[in-house]
């Protein structure tokens, strides 16, 4: 079956400005988006909110792996969330929103959740 | 649940070893055939008095407390502040000083003792204090705020330790001991000499083979007159100079007391009326008084044995004692004083390493029957254990080496407090699955007293081939210390090379910054250079301290405070132009707080230009060294503490660390700089500097304790080169200073003796590379946000968003406060929310 994709993807910045392993913040409209380029060169796109402390600091915290799972851990109190996602690996009933994302001729472009 | 059948025990004190008892009734009588009644002198609940000193270097009351939680309910009672003053045999019952009556039908009297005040006219002049509660602690803390100095009489197990305890509270003690030498009941006149040499060396004065003939008041202190006719002028006196068992019950009804005092009990350690007992200090058994907490533990559990029915007897007690002095390690253990007949003594001594041992064997040199160990006593918790054995090696060898643990049988006593052998430890690691000291401790109690025997545990462990895990996280299986060897010896320089040779997948928030904490401290470049970006905490990343709300704070480096007035304008300019929160710091320097993520270059642009360069107070590295104003202002300093704070804050800039690492000199004794709240503190002597090393604030306070005194700024500077320096290589990560300190004691006996044979007798052989790496840091130091100014590519990730660099995170809300902003939290609701500050910085 085949499904449409309805959904509206934003132009963000170009793939080569993400650092590996290392996050950035995009601001999509009015919401704030933390960008995840892994070592494999994958991106992730989650919500900046940190859901702990309530400050718009996700994409500052350190990626990493958990088993096989690619993380980033909060800047705040080290919470860590799965980047695939957005659910904390340290405590699951807390997730954070996560963001369609891809790259089209360099570019990173972001949809809704 | 109490029943008609309950019978009542009253136990008259709740020390260690009332306590004790308490505890081991409890565990034998499960049906509470017993009903427990605690009556207690003490305002508190039973206390370590064993580690009583710790209370004056940061440990609380609370902290002290031996009491296990539940321990107390409706059928075990404790009255506190409520001593006993009348014992009534015939009705058999107990009236308190508050007019409580209680009717026993077991009475165990644990009132334990006093200590000995000489009986010399003015002993009891104000000023004069004894030492065994903490009450006795917080009067003498009072008192030695006020003064300089102070004498303690009695130079005995206990003197000693009070002596210790008022050098910890900054005073100059000199200690006044009626025998020729120190310690005279544990030690030989050989290792009371190394002894008095030793503490000597530390500042303490000892006045052997002296008597007190009165004290006076004089010129507001006290004058000690001796009987030589000699004088000294002191701000306080502690006596301790031995116990005296507190036998008052048992003398006022009728009991009988030993000549010196102590109840008489017979070696069921009951009194001569079937229904009364006694235990611990205020016991006279088989013809002694024992001051020792291990003996008494020994008698509590004999009488809840008996109490349940037993018939458990006291044995001869092991009177050993390992105790470590201003530093100085002092055990004697078995007859030390070769008393067995034709005893053989096999002395070692090295006056100049001030090291004394003794080993009293038999007279044909096959069995152990003694020793004494001063200076180095590493070797005691297992030459302790071959009291009574066959000799395992030549009495020279053990002395030198000490013994192989293997050679412990399953019955060797490791220990001697709680009465533990090697077998039942080797137990509870094999069928109890005890894996650390920890686990060693919950499961047999060994080593929750004196943990003298703790170094024995660990070997017992390791031989047992449970090592607890030093594994840095998942990704790696080394400790830090390990990594940081392994990246020192490989050259490897990226945490890509490290994690693919020497760990597994892409790290996380534990591993990575603890490399990039290592690659700073081998000068591997900026610390956002390259892939080294990606490993810092959000802190390092952006070179500024992460604030509740996603902001930052700046602080740039003051060196020891000093702040010209045209450097204290220019910070609050930036202050003011970009609206940010200013507060002086305790490190003597000022934060300004507030500040977003595209701000920071703006921020400090300014202040790189008007000479400021980073604080680093966003890393683990060296914070500040903070000062007092010295011999160069103040009427009482004498040494110039400004500059030596300025020179050592800027040779020590920069270093990464595993923790943060905070300093301070003050310039007299007065110590106004707080340095032994530090990670290394020095404070002026008349003749130079004394160092103390692992004294930290924070969670759990600790005052550094004393490393080396009278140095010259060059030895000085030399001695906390290589402190740094070690602790930076050997220390786990987020250890700071005090907490590796402990770990190195665990591991090698003393920690701080250690640390001088490895740091000034250089006993690894490594000081001359550990000079050469400080040296190349001080060389190759340079200011990290400067750096990052001339750096446009590093400059480009200080943006708040990456499709709109410059705008600020709507998020961010402040509020007024006081004239200054505050992050407008949720609850605060209170005026108008500001975006930044009231003028925006426009021009860069």
């Amino acid at each position: 079956m085949t499904m449409l994709d309805v959904r509206t993807w934003t132009a963000v910045c170009r793939y080569d400005l993400l650092q590996p392993e290392r996050g950035a913040a995009a601001l999509v409209g009015d919401v704030q988006v933390a960008l995840f380029r892994t070592h494999d060169g994958a991106v992730h796109a989650l919500s900046n909110r940190d859901p702990f402390s309530g400050a718009q600091v996700l994409s500052r915290g350190i990626v990493g792996t958990r088993g096989d799972v690619p993380t980033v851990a909060s800047p705040m109190h080290k919470q860590v969330f799965d980047l695939r996602t957005g659910v904390c690996l340290d405590e699951p009933d807390t997730a954070v929103a996560v963001f369609g994302v891809r790259v089209r001729d360099g570019v990173v472009e972001v949809s809704s959740p | 649940m109490s029943t008609n059948h309950q019978r009542t025990l009253v136990v008259v004190g709740n020390g260690m070893v009332g306590q004790r008892l308490v505890e081991a009734l409890r565990q034998r009588d499960p049906q509470r055939r017993w009903r427990i009644t605690v009556l207690a002198e003490e305002p508190r609940p039973a206390y370590d008095r064993v580690a009583l000193t710790s209370y004056l270097t940061g440990t609380s009351a609370a902290d002290l407390s031996v009491v296990p939680d539940g321990c107390y309910d409706d059928d075990c009672v404790l009255h506190l502040a409520d001593p006993v003053d009348h014992l009534d045999r015939d009705a058999r019952t107990v009236t308190t000083a508050s007019g409580r009556v209680v009717a026993y039908d077991a009475l165990v009297v644990a009132t334990g003792s006093v200590p000995f005040v000489p009986p010399v006219p003015g002993a009891d002049l104000d000023g004069c204090f004894v030492y065994r509660t903490i009450e006795d602690l917080d009067a003498i803390r009072d008192r030695a705020a006020d003064t300089g100095s102070g004498v303690v009489v009695g130079g005995g197990l206990l003197g000693l330790e009070a002596a210790n305890a008022l050098l910890s509270l900054g005073v100059r003690t000199s200690v006044v001991e009626f025998a020729p030498r120190l310690m005279p009941a544990q030690v030989d006149q050989g290792g009371g000499e190394v002894l008095r040499r030793k503490i000597q060396e530390l500042g303490l004065e000892a006045r052997l083979a002296t008597a007190t003939e009165r004290i006076e008041a004089a010129d507001g202190g006290l004058r000690m007159v001796f009987a030589d006719g000699s004088s000294l002028d002191t701000g306080l006196v502690v006596f301790s100079a031995g116990i005296r068992p507190r036998d008052e019950l048992a003398r006022s009804s009728g009991l009988e007391v030993g000549e010196r005092g102590g109840i008489v009990v017979d070696d069921g350690c009951r009194t001569a009326d079937p229904a009364i007992w006694a235990i611990g200090e205020c016991a006279l058994v088989r013809g002694r008084v024992y001051g020792l907490v291990a003996p008494g533990y020994d008698m509590a559990e004999v009488v809840a044995d008996r109490l349940v029915g037993g018939d458990a007897v006291f044995a001869e007690a092991d009177t050993s004692t390992k105790l470590k002095l201003l530093g100085v390690d002092v055990a004697s253990f078995g007859d030390a004083h070769g008393a067995t007949p034709d005893a053989l003594e096999v002395v070692y001594a090295d006056p100049v390493a001030g090291v004394y041992k003794k080993l009293v064997v038999t007279d044909d040199a096959a069995e152990l029957l003694g020793g004494v160990l001063v200076g180095d006593a590493s070797a005691y918790a297992a030459l302790r254990t071959m009291v009574g054995r066959p000799l395992t090696d030549t009495p020279e060898r053990l002395l030198m080496a000490g013994p192989a643990t293997s050679d412990l049988g399953d019955d060797a006593q490791v220990c001697s407090c709680q009465n533990v052998t090697a077998g039942s430890i080797r137990g509870a690691i094999r069928d109890q699955g005890c894996a650390d000291v920890a686990g060693i401790k919950a499961c047999t109690r060994a080593g929750t007293v004196c943990g003298s025997c703790v170094p024995l545990i660990k070997t017992l462990l390791t031989q047992s081939g449970v090592v607890a895990s030093t594994a840095l996280c998942e990704h790696f299986d080394l400790s830090r210390a390990e990594l940081f060897d392994v990246v020192r010896a490989t050259e490897l320089r990226t945490f890509s090379e490290i994690i693919a040779g020497h760990g597994r997948g892409r790290g996380c928030d534990i591993c990575k910054p603890a490399i990039a904490s290592i690659l700073a401290s081998l000068g591997a470049g900026h610390i956002l250079d390259g892939e080294q970006a990606t490993l810092q905490d959000t802190n390092d990343q952006f070179l500024a301290n992460i604030q509740r709300d996603g902001t930052y704070s700046v602080v740039p480096r003051v060196p020891g405070g000093e702040l010209t007035p045209e450097k204290l304008i220019v910070i609050g300019e930036v202050a003011r132009d970009f609206g940010l929160y200013t507060k002086i710091t305790g490190g003597q320097r000022i934060d300004l707080l507030g500040a977003r993520v595209e701000q920071l270059p703006a921020i400090w642009r300014r202040l790189v230009d008007a000479g400021f360069e980073s604080g680093h107070a966003y890393g683990k590295a060296l914070r500040t060294v903070k000062s007092c104003v010295g011999s160069t202002w103040c009427r009482y300093g004498v040494q110039d503490s400004t500059s030596l704070a300025i020179m050592m804050e800027l040779r020590y800039r920069g270093l990464r660390a595993p923790h943060k690492i905070k300093c301070g000199v003050s310039g007299c004794a007065r110590e106004c700089a707080e340095a032994r709240g530090k990670d290394f503190g020095v404070i002026a002597s008349e003749n130079g500097w004394n160092l103390y090393v692992g004294g930290n604030g924070g969670f759990r306070p600790r005052h550094a304790e004393l490393f080396a005194s009278d140095l010259s700024t060059q030895e000085l500077v030399r001695l906390v080169d290589r402190f740094m320096m070690f602790y930076v290589r050997t220390a786990d990560r987020l250890q700071r200073t005090a907490a590796w300190i402990e770990a190195l004691t665990d591991e090698h006996g003393d920690g701080l003796a250690y640390l001088r044979r490895v740091l000034v007798d250089d006993e690894l052989g490594i000081c001359a590379d550990l000079d050469a790496a400080l040296e190349r840091h001080v060389g190759s130091y340079t200011d990290e946000w400067a750096a990052v100014l001339a750096d446009e590519e590093k400059l480009g990730r200080f943006v708040s968003f990456v499709n709109a660099p410059d705008a600020p995170d709507p998020s961010i809300r402040f509020v007024t406060e006081r004239g200054q902003i505050r992050p407008a939290t949720p609850v605060s609701g209170d005026g108008p929310p500001v975006v930044a500050g009231p003028t925006l910085e426009v021009v860069r």
